[in-house]
């Protein structure tokens, strides 16, 4: 933003360390810091129309309106009227201005709202209700429970217990689980007390104002004493107190020089490649135009020395003016009369078009999700039909294609599977919507949210059958879940992950409710009846054990160890008794897997007291010991968790959000790659990306790139090539980089079949190292899909960087929370998926929704409607103008070459801006070849887009062919027809303005058929406004002739009569009738051959919609895409180490109940008492989100505005 | 861009379900099929064929004579003459003499011809005040700048009508006459007046309000541009609504012609008094020429012009050519595209994916 750069060079010097005093507002204004005011607007009521005009000057068009304007003003040059081009100036100038002025209003009006708001200042010992804006570097400012943090602030004191407070980020980073900040105790000692607070005269030095959200360095000293700041102790301005009464802080940072306000604006203008293309071809316009000027001003010149000499009796020359002289004004008058080439109506119609197709994008009802009332969201209005070209869609998984809800679907418990709803005939059936539910209410602590099917399992617990209670007890006890009890019997759970909380909550519900934990016990209910187990033992998971054991003293002083764990690693510590048990379960798993269900096996073993002693005091010697205490521990679980007996295994289904899989397949039949960048594990990732027809069973292969070094890795992509193309991966053809950066394109390479690829977080690394991204990129780009994991949000960013590097396609990046950021904001296009994680994907994203499933119809129906109509658009617009400019130029042969127009100067003023704007668009609004439904019939319709076919430097030279052909039609037939010919009166019809009436009917009949051929819906609103244009160019003509006009300026409206005159001669309507047929013909002729000859994929479909429109288009399949695999799928754990350290310590349960007097419902409190790094472990059975914002947080006013200026235009 | 409404309810954001924001607009989407492009190819053809006949006939029902008198016979003197400027001022007659075959049937209308004569140059069909012609008394004393060098003359007094057209103004005249025989000459007679589009003539060109003044005082204080001989108030003496102004040859002047080879109505044939009540007969004509008009100027050359009318104008072979023409490139193209569709997209043939 322009506003903070100013202040940047205002500032002499920059400034290297921040200086402040607390309590001292003499003091730290000596430095002149920001206050706390913050300003997003850029003009105010004075200085908005010089600043506005001027920066709307800086855009080429309208400045090179300007440079015409001012030739128009020479009365030697001027060949046209200054209103012609005064006229639309004004009116594209003044349509920007009313724009930018009602965005400024809005930003002045959230700008005062923000800068009003209150806050507790000390002031002179005392708390002064003050405004946000006079809030300066220094003051100490009290916070209350939810409010807004008012400015960055170093964290003194607070009410809870060890100087915490609880804040919520989610406006800074999207996260919208509590964070936690600690005062630090010298100051946390002041409390509440107003008078110590004013005393404290602690100085701190720290850096100057930065963007980094994540750092924070300096100190404070407090009487002599130095005490080191971070991160830890600030409070960023965005953010929101949570569950904290009050806290006081001292003000580091105001207003502007905030981490929030420094992070602002910074968003790239992103272009489409249609603009760059655009961009491209009105220089070569330039060019064109220059190029004829000079033709005629020589051609000029020629006449002016064998004719234009001897004229001179009649038309005395000016003084001074010489026959060169006068081809050089002539160069400039052409420049003038030539310039509708680059008509200055183009930029503001394609800008309304876009703003048009950005409107239906919002409007869409099938993209709005009524679930938490989202529509989809055009946040930027000038990337629509970038949208119909991609090629490339790089996806987040978790929160984007799944729900990050795990579902309790499936188990199998001593051999017998439960979860599958069978018919009387045993016919296996659909479970949908309707499908019966279990019904729990035997079980009044029974969670309401849960769902299953099948009733066996609940009879099974009902009959008390043993195995099927110790699996539920199993899963009651082994877990890390807190559980928190508000009221009485509204149980909580705080899961690491959701697979645990759902196995947790598949317990509680079947009747085995887990309570309530302490250090050393867990309190559970079975089947109605309070039990106590003792906990002794937590043995946690890790990535490489895979597995997590507990092991508890029952009430009646059984001693037992419960394990859960991948199958794999649970299977190789089973007793050998269970072989047979194996064998069955392994069957079990395998239909589990094949569904893409996340599986687990559970065992248990009863443990003998006195080896559990003698276990346990080496458990305690080896946890105490301080080097290799990992391996012990290791070896000593190993040790304990062997002989287990095999219980059974669940499913749990990691919730792909409606639709995935079939958006993913109509994603790959338009022919567009989708890659998974996720930061989840290796299996986990590729078990979604099955389970979301991603990969599939029947692709030729999947290469699992894992390597552990650079050659390693290189070695299996090259496997990986050759493999798939077997011919081509001997020759080394990497294309030789330049060291300018032209940087060649890759094309892509034809590979016989379908091929996968999955890489992992460190191969990538190596991968997209300098010497290697070439080789990945060819590889991936072979590949039908591509999965990496493990990957970073830098990583995700660098991948779409390369493609966007090498590969002339334009990419797509779609996720919903913070590490997608950067990804979303690299991609030609971002999405965000208005979902679950805070709102900082949405923020900096081009365009947002709900749901995955979305993207299908945002790409392939208004992706595919914008691109088809831009394109339709730009073709005709050049197509009509330079249509309308070449006439001039044969005039130009029969004129002497004196620069005199062909038309009216009122025509010319009028042909964009009234007679030809509305039915292009029109046209540009409403077209589409086929309807929505046809478009996800035919995915294939999307590809022409990603291969620029319908706009293109070729469509480009054929729309100027075209114009060629049409322009000499529509002068020279108007020429033969009239030069030597009179009216039916004998009067005059061949006269300059007759001729210049006619001849612009012919071109706009002309210009309007050939509309009415380019356009293939034609709405009633359509057909309105080109009879409606036609109907307003003879009203107009017609007024401008009348005799009232010419009586009141006779200079101006100097046509009086001629359109009553001329066009009431049966001639003028026959060369009219001839034109027109003349120049449809070609079109029609060419395009009839073109459709019989060589018929698009469109001409297909609109022929199968011709022949179907009969019987009404099928409804889009929704089979349900089932697959038998033999796939072992992963297991279900989150792959972050457990809570088990913390359950154990204790530490996490410091704090029980007090949370309830707060009032908030909060979650939060008990979650951000040990802050889990990443994801929120909010867990819920249903889809509804725990962690979804609180409704009154409002948003920040910077964040509503991302104004972006494009320097170019 | 979504602004929160203010409907409540859980539903409040849901957009409407209307058609037009549903882009389900009800439409015709027309599609280029053989059903639709050959049926419309043959009729197109066949109409203009029929156009093309149609106009062909009237065509041939109209006369023309075309006579180029630049340098003929005597002319030629007259043409030298011209050329000196020195000599404007002396009057040149000449004759031309000329034989109609076939008799002229009808209205005869009389045009004068302009060869290489640029009356659409910029400069010149700018230079011209529309003001002052319509009787602006204002502008009858300051004539526009447009009309530089032609706006003043020497001693400053304004020039009416100002500027480069009006001052270049056709100014041969003609006489018309019949030969019936070696001794009967019968003077053709030719209606000077009705000329000029109803509109020019009495809206677009007026005098300056008289009152009770006489034309020549209104025009006290002007002169007449440089070229012409007389004041623009004794164009016509003898009729006061043919004088001024909104004199007819000065107004068929002023529409100035789109292209440099032009004809301009010089009179119409009156038809009152035999032998002409049924239009030109047969016989021996001469037109006696006050040649005043210097052609070696643009080196263009001059006509006269003699030609009846139809319904659709004066002699124009070019409409019904083109129409004939058209017709038959859109059948022959009908006929191609017919047998590529008979090939190719015959019953979808070429759809099939």
């Amino acid at each position: 933003m322009s506003f903070f750069g100013l202040d940047c060079i205002k500032k002499k010097e920059r400034e290297l360390e921040r200086k402040l005093r607390a309590n001292d507002r003499e003091y730290n204004r000596s430095f002149k810091y920001a206050t706390n005011a913050i300003k997003t607007s850029k003009y105010n009521f004075f200085t908005f129309l010089p600043l506005n005009l001027f920066e709307q000057f800086q855009r080429i068009a309208n400045a090179y309106f300007l440079f015409l304007l001012v030739l128009q003003v020479i009365p030697q040059i001027s060949s046209l009227s200054w209103f012609t081009t005064v006229v639309p100036l004004i009116l594209v100038l003044s349509v920007t201005a009313a724009k930018d002025a009602t965005d400024d209003i809005n930003r002045h009006r959230s700008d005062n709202h923000v800068n009003n708001r209150k806050a507790h200042v000390l002031i002179d010992r005392k708390l002064r209700n003050e405004k946000w804006m006079d809030v300066q570097v220094g003051d100490i400012i009290k916070l209350e429970n939810n409010q807004f943090v008012t400015a960055d602030l170093l964290l003194l004191s607070s009410s809870e217990p060890l100087n915490l407070v609880y804040i919520e980020t989610a406006e800074l980073d999207g996260e919208t689980n509590l964070k936690v900040r600690q005062a630090l105790t010298v100051t946390g000692d002041l409390g509440d007390n107003v008078e110590k607070l004013a005393d404290f005269s602690g100085e701190v030095c720290c850096e100057p104002p930065n963007n980094r959200l994540d750092r924070f360095t300096g100190t404070l000293t407090v009487a002599g004493q130095k005490y080191p700041l971070d991160n830890e102790k600030i409070l960023l301005r965005g953010c929101t107190l949570r569950n904290t009464e009050w806290c006081f802080g001292l003000v580091l940072f105001g207003g502007p020089e905030t981490k929030l306000m420094q992070n602002c604006g910074k968003s790239t203008f992103k272009r489409t490649s249609i603009d760059r293309l655009m961009n491209v071809l009105v220089l070569c316009i330039f060019g064109f135009l220059a190029f004829m000027c000079t033709i005629l001003a020589i051609g000029n010149w020629f006449w002016e020395t064998n004719e234009g000499s001897q004229f001179t009796v009649f038309l005395p020359r000016q003084e001074g003016i010489d026959t060169g002289f006068s081809a050089f004004l002539t160069f400039w008058s052409y420049v003038i009369i030539l310039n509708t080439v680059v008509p200055i109506s183009l930029y503001v119609s394609v800008e309304i078009i876009r703003l048009g197709n950005s409107f239906y994008i919002d409007w869409d009802r099938k993209m709005y999700y009524n679930r938490n009332d989202t529509p989809a969201e055009a946040r930027t209005t000038t990337l629509n039909e970038e949208l119909g070209q991609i090629k490339y869609v790089f996806s987040d998984k978790t929160g984007t294609l799944t729900q990050n809800i795990m579902t309790f679907n499936k188990c199998s418990i001593n051999g017998k599977s439960y979860g599958d709803v069978y018919d009387y005939t045993g016919q296996r059936l659909e479970i949908t919507e309707k499908t019966e539910r279990v019904d729990f209410s035997f079980n009044p602590l029974a969670d309401p949210r849960f769902v299953f099917h099948d009733h066996s399992l609940v009879e099974a617990v009902k009959l008390e059958n043993p195995e099927v209670q110790l699996f539920f007890r199993l899963l009651a006890l082994c877990h890390t879940v807190m559980a928190e009890e508000k009221t009485e019997g509204e149980l909580h759970y705080q899961a690491q992950s959701p697979d645990e909380g759902a196995l947790v909550t598949a317990a509680r519900n079947f009747g085995f409710v887990f309570r309530s934990r302490t250090p050393d016990s867990v309190s559970i209910v079975e089947m109605g009846q309070q039990c106590s187990y003792e906990l002794l033992a937590i043995l946690d998971f890790n990535n490489v054990r895979k597995r997590m054991s507990v092991i508890v003293r029952s009430p009646d002083g059984k001693l037992s160890l419960y394990c859960k764990g991948a199958d794999t690693i649970i299977y190789e510590r089973l007793h050998q008794s269970c072989s047979k048990l194996m064998d069955v379960t392994t069957e079990h798993l395998n239909e589990f897997a094949g569904e893409g269900l996340r599986t687990l096996a559970l065992a248990y073993k009863d443990l003998d007291e006195g080896y559990f002693n003698e276990w346990k005091q080496r458990h305690h010697e080896a946890s105490t010991t301080l080097e290799d205490r990992e391996y012990k521990l290791d070896e000593l679980y190993e040790e304990i968790e062997k002989d287990l007996l095999l219980l059974g295994a669940t499913a749990i289904e990691d919730k792909l959000q409606d639709g995935v899989p079939q958006t993913i397949e109509q994603l790959s039949k338009a022919d567009i790659k989708v890659w998974v960048l996720t930061g989840d594990k290796q299996e986990t990732a590729e078990n979604i990306g099955y389970s979301c027809n991603l990969l599939r069973e029947e692709m030729n292969e999947i290469f699992i790139i894992a390597g552990n070094s650079p050659e390693d890795v290189r070695e299996e992509l090259r496997n990986a090539r050759t493999s798939m193309k077997p011919d081509s991966a001997e020759t080394v053809f990497l294309p030789e980089r330049s060291l300018v950066n032209g940087v060649q394109a890759l094309t892509d390479e034809e590979v016989n079949g379908e091929y996968g690829l999955v890489i992992n977080g460190h191969s990538l690394a190596y991968a997209l190292e300098h010497s290697m991204e070439l080789e990945f990129l060819r590889t991936a780009c072979m590949c039908k899909a591509v999965i990496c994991c493990r990957v970073t949000p830098l990583q995700k960013a660098q991948v779409v960087e390369l493609v966007k590097k090498y590969k002339n396609a334009v990419t797509l990046a779609i996720g919903d929370g913070a590490n997608d950021v950067s990804m979303i904001k690299v991609a030609h296009i971002g999405v965000g998926i208005s979902g679950q994680e805070g709102m900082q994907a949405v923020l900096s994203s081009d365009f947002s929704f709900a749901q995955f499933r979305f993207l299908q119809r945002l790409l392939l129906v208004h992706g595919r409607w914008s691109y088809l109509r831009m394109c339709k658009f730009l073709r005709y617009f050049f197509y009509k103008n330079f249509t309308f400019t070449f006439v001039h130029f044969w005039y130009a042969f029969f004129c002497g070459f004196s620069a005199q127009t062909v038309y009216d100067e009122w025509f010319i003023t009028l042909y964009n801006l009234v007679y030809t704007a509305l039915p292009v668009l029109g046209m540009s609004l409403f077209d589409q070849d086929v309807n929505d439904v046809w478009s996800f019939q035919h995915p294939q319709l999307y590809v022409p887009g990603q291969l620029n076919l319908y706009f293109s430097k070729k469509s480009f030279f054929k729309c100027a062919l075209h114009s060629c052909y049409s322009s000499l039609v529509l002068f020279f037939i108007p020429y033969a027809a009239m030069h030597d010919t009179v009216r039916n009166d004998g009067k005059d019809v061949a006269d300059y303005q007759s001729f210049a009436l006619l001849t612009q009917t012919c071109l706009l009949f002309a210009v309007t058929i050939q509309l009415g051929l380019e356009m293939s819906y034609w709405t009633a609103v359509n057909t309105f406004f080109i009879l409606g244009s036609l109907a307003m160019y003879f009203v107009v003509t017609f007024t401008m002739y009348s005799n009232g006009m010419f009586l009141v300026l006779p200079a101006a409206f100097p046509f009086i009569g001629t359109a009553r005159n001329s066009l009431n001669q049966s001639n003028v309507w026959l060369t009219i009738f001839l034109t027109s047929t003349l120049c449809v013909l070609p079109v029609v002729t060419y395009r009839f051959l073109l459709i019989q000859l060589s018929p698009t994929i469109n001409d297909k479909v609109m022929f199968k919609v011709r022949q179907a429109r009969a019987t009404p288009p099928p409804p889009p399949q929704r089979r349900r895409i089932r697959r038998t695999s033999s796939r072992r799928s992963g297991y279900a754990f989150s792959h972050a180490q457990g809570y088990g350290d913390l359950v154990t310590s204790g530490r996490f349960l410091r704090r029980p109940a007090v949370s309830r007097s707060t009032g908030f419902p909060g979650m939060g409190r008990t979650t951000s008492g040990f802050s889990p790094m990443g994801r929120s472990a909010g867990y819920s059975p249903t889809e509804r989100p725990l962690n979804s914002k609180v409704p009154h947080v409002e948003v920040t006013s910077l964040q509503m505005y991302r104004t972006i200026r494009d320097p170019a235009l | 861009m979504v602004k929160a409404k203010a409907k409540p309810g859980p539903l409040a954001r849901r957009p409407d379900n209307s058609a037009f924001k549903q882009q389900r607009l009800p439409a015709w989407s027309p599609m280029l099929t053989a059903h639709t492009v050959l049926p419309f190819f043959y009729i197109l053809a066949l109409i203009c064929l029929l156009l093309g006949v149609w106009l062909l006939l009237t065509v041939q029902s109209t006369q023309e004579m075309k006579l180029f008198y630049t340098e003929a016979k005597t002319c030629a003197e007259c043409f030298e003459k011209r050329e000196n400027v020195s000599l404007a001022a002396e009057e040149c007659r000449c004759t031309v003499t000329f034989l109609i075959e076939k008799a002229f049937k009808g209205d005869v209308f009389f045009y004068y011809g302009l060869k290489n004569f640029h009356q659409n140059l910029r400069r010149y069909m700018d230079s011209r005040d529309d003001g002052q012609m319509v009787g602006r008394k204002s502008n009858l004393k300051n004539p526009s700048l447009y009309c530089s060098p032609f706006s003043q003359d020497q001693n400053g007094l304004p020039v009416a009508p100002c500027g480069a057209v009006a001052n270049s103004i056709f100014n041969d005249s003609f006489t018309f006459t019949y030969h019936k025989s070696a001794s009967q000459n019968i003077p053709v007679p030719l209606l000077r007046n009705g000329i000029t589009w109803y509109t020019d003539k009495n809206i677009k060109f007026r005098n300056p309000r008289m009152g009770n003044l006489t034309l020549d005082q209104v025009f006290e204080g002007t002169t007449h541009p440089p070229y012409w001989q007389k004041p623009v108030n004794e164009l016509d003496p003898d009729d006061p609504t043919n004088n001024g102004f909104i004199n007819d040859d000065l107004i068929v002047w002023m529409r100035e012609a789109a292209f440099p080879n032009f004809k301009k109505l010089y009179g119409v044939l009156c038809r009152d008094n035999k032998p002409f009540t049924k239009g030109l007969p047969a016989g021996n004509y001469s037109i006696e020429i006050t040649y005043n008009f210097p052609a070696q100027r643009f080196q263009g050359r001059k006509q006269v012009v003699l030609t009846t009318l139809t319904w659709f104008g004066g002699q124009n072979h070019f409409l019904p050519i083109a129409y004939l023409v058209t017709s038959g490139l859109v059948l022959l193209t009908a006929v191609v595209l017919t047998v590529v569709w008979f090939k190719f997209g015959k019953g979808g043939q070429n759809m099939v994916e």
